[in-house]
């Protein structure tokens, strides 16, 4: 199934968890660490042994507060309900979450295109424990029965609901990875989709372009990579405009994603907001973070990735789409101070872009970085010596001077490309002649011949230039 | 005068604690939890527009507690007090459908 961008429009919204590093649950002191042995990270709020009580850890607060300044949203009193539902992986028979005052509320990110999505909330609760389905292939509809790990019920979970203003999958994963980069930036979250720390649910509906109405939505779960949630929702999109082109309606409901299929199968009929019976939980009092405590979280942020894309782009004169890549690779410090020194910024982005791809290319020298980029332009390296040079001191930390001097690159002024420059006219007079008459492409045939007598240290600019200036 | 809650409402309420009711009981309960909405509608008849809503009578907020572990409950004591286990996990029925 293909869905035709001319006539339909995708719009997507998506519900985006994440686990907060913490030490411990979002409740009670039971550790907050991945994997373990099943069922040792538990205590009696965990277990929702009766008489247990909830006190809420500062910390999670405190990272809940970080991520919604981050993502630009009014900090605000706020309180916690209980959701209420039977589920084995949650003993208490109610998930404590926020309903109608969440922690974080209207905001907005930015996306390495510019474009602004907004955040309709972000709001603290606690995970479940997991289930394992056991027989009938692990299926959860034909299972004999289900063995339940609590290490995970309890762990603090910040919910971000953003606002369906996504209209392509490419947007909906640049969303993603904006939002993954900065819990990571504020240290909210270590952002590992494969090991469930961040876990997205799409909605998805589709409508004719032009249209202003929405369409009826459908959510997708079971979303394990950004791959996977780009097949999802144009598998999805597709099969809403396939039903509303045959002249049946979308129902609302909840769809699993499977990734071996490739397609999203019914999950369950959207439950009503009514069924889950929300009311104030009774056990926890209001957390009113107030503008003292706001501020100093405030002040301690650390430059976020759409700020940092914007200074690179004002200080080298750069497209801002093009400062995405090496802000993602946080290599922008490096650049920045590189360009500090003196570097030609063209050049220093275009190595960031395509020859620091490394994760060790962040520990680079930035005074050597623009030393090198500097012998680069001077004509002292080419442009292939310079992405050696720069190769090896990512990996040994040499300087590019004694790296350059071991490859025997020394530098190769014109003086000493003159004597091999004439040499080569003298033995080819019929090329040269051609040269003389403006026939380009013989320029070609000199620079290789001088490339290949000096095993390529010339630089191909000087040697066109020193060409030209014997042509006269 | 007409009742705040019908016993529809009531038994679906039921289904969703999860509580069989006969049919007596709907009737009772419907009619105690119609009782308690006209309370309730008591103090919806005063002037409260300035008035903030309240979750609880005590004027607390932020307690909190700081980011520290505790010790953790012993597996096999609390496996013990379970009806069935497994590898270390709580066994329980097959989970059909979902909730509600």
């Amino acid at each position: 199934m293909s869905l035709d961008l001319d006539v339909w429009e995708i719009v997507i919204g998506l519900e985006v968890h994440t686990e907060l590093l913490t030490r411990t649950k979002l409740f009670s002191g039971a550790v907050n660490r991945f994997g373990g042995e099943p069922n040792t990270h538990i205590d009696p709020m965990t277990l929702g042994l009766p008489g247990a009580l909830p006190v809420l850890n500062e910390h999670a607060v405190e990272l809940a507060i970080r991520v919604g300044l981050a993502l630009n949203c009014t900090v605000q009193r706020s309180v916690f309900a209980r959701k209420n539902y039977f589920y084995p992986d949650q003993p208490k028979n109610y998930q404590i979450s926020q309903y109608e005052l969440p922690i974080n509320a209207d905001g907005w990110l930015e996306l390495p295109s510019g474009k602004r999505v907004g955040i309709e909330r972000a709001h603290l609760e606690e995970d479940t424990g997991k289930s394992t389905h056991v027989g009938g292939g692990g299926r959860i509809h034909d299972a004999r029965y289900s063995l339940v790990d609590l290490n995970r019920a309890g762990v603090p979970l910040l919910e971000i609901v953003g606002r369906p203003d996504l209209r392509t999958a490419d947007e909906a994963k640049a969303y993603v990875s904006e939002l993954r980069s900065i819990l990571v930036a504020v240290g909210a979250s270590d952002g590992k989709m494969e090991e469930g720390s961040l876990r997205v649910d799409c909605n998805v509906s589709v409508r004719h372009r032009g249209d202003s109405d929405f369409g009826t939505r459908c959510e997708i779960k079971n979303i394990n990579s950004l791959r996977a949630m780009g097949r999802a929702i144009d598998y999805e999109a597709a099969r809403q405009a396939d039903l509303i082109s045959s002249g049946e309606a979308v129902v609302q409901q909840t769809r699993h994603w499977n990734d071996t299929e490739g397609r999203t199968t019914l999950l369950r009929s959207k439950e009503d907001a009514d069924d889950y019976r929300y009311f104030p939980d009774p056990d926890l009092v209001e957390i009113d973070p107030g503008p003292e405590w706001i501020e100093r979280v405030r002040a301690a942020l650390p430059m976020l990735p759409s700020a940092r894309r914007h200074r690179l782009a004002e200080r080298t004169g750069a497209e801002l789409e093009r400062t995405a890549l090496v802000v993602e690779r946080g290599l922008d410090e490096l650049c920045l101070t590189a360009v500090d020194a003196g570097a030609d910024p063209e050049r220093v982005l275009t190595h960031a872009e395509h020859n620091l791809a490394d994760e060790r290319a962040a520990g680079l020298d930035p005074e050597a970085f623009a030393q090198l980029v500097a012998m680069e332009t001077d004509g002292r390296l080419t442009a292939t010596q310079t992405k050696a040079v720069l190769a090896e001191m990512v990996d040994t930390g040499d300087g590019p001077d004694a790296i350059a001097a071991r490859h025997g690159y020394e530098a190769m002024d014109s003086g000493s490309l003159e004597p091999i420059v004439d040499g080569l006219i003298e033995a080819n007079p019929a090329e040269w002649e051609r040269f003389c008459d403006g026939d380009a492409k013989v320029a070609g045939f000199f620079v290789g011949q001088v490339m290949k007598a000096t095993q390529g240290k010339a630089d191909g600019k000087a040697v066109t230039a020193l060409l030209n200036a014997r042509r006269g | 005068m007409e009742s705040r809650i019908t016993t529809d409402d009531v038994a679906k309420v039921a289904r969703l604690a999860r509580l069989r009711l006969t049919d007596d009981e709907l009737d009772r309960f419907t009619h105690q939890l119609s009782d308690i909405l006209d309370h309730a509608a008591d103090i919806e008849a005063l002037e409260l527009d300035d008035v903030e809503p309240m979750a609880r009578p005590v004027p607390l907020s932020n307690v909190l507690r700081s980011d520290e572990p505790n010790d953790p409950l012993d597996r096999d004591a609390v496996l013990a007090a379970a009806p069935s286990t497994e590898d270390g996990q709580f066994r329980v029925s097959p989970v059909l459908g979902e909730a509600p």
